[in-house]
């Protein structure tokens, strides 16, 4: 009775992972599962951001707008001038290292039946917890929020808010408002490392007020004013 | 030519002391090396230069962590407050984020002497 009590407690803890496994659609895990996370990774490290070859897709539920996914499935460009490594395609030079954007592997492209079926298997990847609380950016300065994202917070040294205009290590987001959910781009802002214990890019602090403006400026680029 | 004898085991001796030490002190270099180029080149540069591919971007130009002249010079306290609390922490740019949510506290001191070998300068304490 002892050894079966043990075995069902041990089951028990196994269940979580397995069941998180088995959420995983299929077709995904054969088309996507070999470049991109799909599942959290139970041990991240360092080495893993070098060697995986896209970036991670096991909070894509909590990240994209099903509608921008199926538009780029079908006919994907570059979000990361870089790649997935910035660093694997910089080359050293003067007056600054520059990136060899024609080394930097295209996404493989489907037709509008497979990317309706892949944005819809993708928006079932959720993270319980990274993202769920409602943000509303509704008072919030957008000019505050581009001055900060400009000059005060340091945002546009790795990030693009127009097509050639900011730095190149982070992904551009000039195509934020129809890429990511709001609620993305206030959490990961707030606290990268809660997405990713290792990426470049560093928990910044920022006050509440300052994320609001930042998230309002970021989610309206690209829309009239803009 | 018994004094050659005997000096042999020993210059032997030394030798395998000097190996084992450089691999203990490359093992470190290495791995900051290795968080250099995830962390730090971006601005910095791949040549750690201060040309790094962000600075198409930015309105100061980042330190030059080959110079030893300008390198020699910082207190290690202040390195350390610079990588930990960012830029602004030391009256520098603080477009030099803080980066104690990514590198621990031993971390960043394996980072100044990182720094220091690349400066080929002690830096001051």
């Amino acid at each position: 009775m002892q050894r079966v009590t043990i075995l069902l407690g041990a089951l028990a803890l196994l269940a979580p992972a397995a069941a998180a496994q088995a959420q995983t659609p299929p077709e995904l895990q054969s088309q996507c599962g070999s470049c991109h996370a799909l599942t959290k990774p139970e041990n991240p490290t360092l080495d893993r951001l070098w060697t995986r070859k896209g970036p991670d897709l096991w909070y894509a539920g909590n990240k994209f707008n099903r509608d921008w996914l199926v538009k780029w499935l079908q006919k994907p460009t570059p979000i990361r001038p870089g790649g997935v490594l910035w660093f694997n395609h910089a080359k050293p030079g003067d007056p600054r290292d520059t990136l060899d954007t024609a080394s930097v592997p295209v996404h493989p492209s489907v037709d509008a039946a497979a990317a309706a079926k892949f944005a819809d298997a993708l928006m079932s990847l959720k993270a319980p917890g990274l993202t769920d609380a409602p943000v509303s950016t509704e008072g919030a300065s957008i000019m505050m929020g581009k001055l900060a994202f400009s000059k005060l917070r340091g945002c546009s040294s790795c990030h693009q808010d127009k097509p050639g205009e900011g730095g190149l290590s982070g992904p551009e987001l000039y195509s934020a408002r129809e890429r990511l959910k709001p609620e993305y781009v206030y959490a990961y802002t707030k606290d990268p490392q809660k997405f990713d214990r290792y990426v470049w890019m560093p928990r910044t602090s920022l006050s509440e007020p300052d994320l609001q403006k930042l998230t309002a400026y970021i989610m309206s680029i690209g829309k009239g004013a803009n | 030519m018994a004094r050659i004898k005997l000096a042999a085991p020993v210059l032997a001796a030394l030798l395998v002391a000097a190996t084992s030490s450089a691999a203990e002190e490359s093992a470190p270099s290495q791995t900051m090396s290795r968080v250099y180029d995830t962390y730090c080149a971006q601005c910095h540069g791949l040549e750690r230069n201060g040309k790094g591919v962000n600075t198409v971007a930015l309105s100061v130009q980042p330190r030059d962590h080959s110079d030893p002249k300008g390198m020699g010079s910082l207190p290690r306290e202040e390195m350390r407050s610079a990588i930990r609390d960012g830029g602004a922490s030391v009256n520098k740019s603080s477009l030099m984020p803080a980066w104690n949510s990514v590198l621990t506290d031993q971390q960043i001191d394996q980072m100044i002497d990182y720094l220091h070998s690349v400066c080929h300068c002690g830096g001051s304490n």
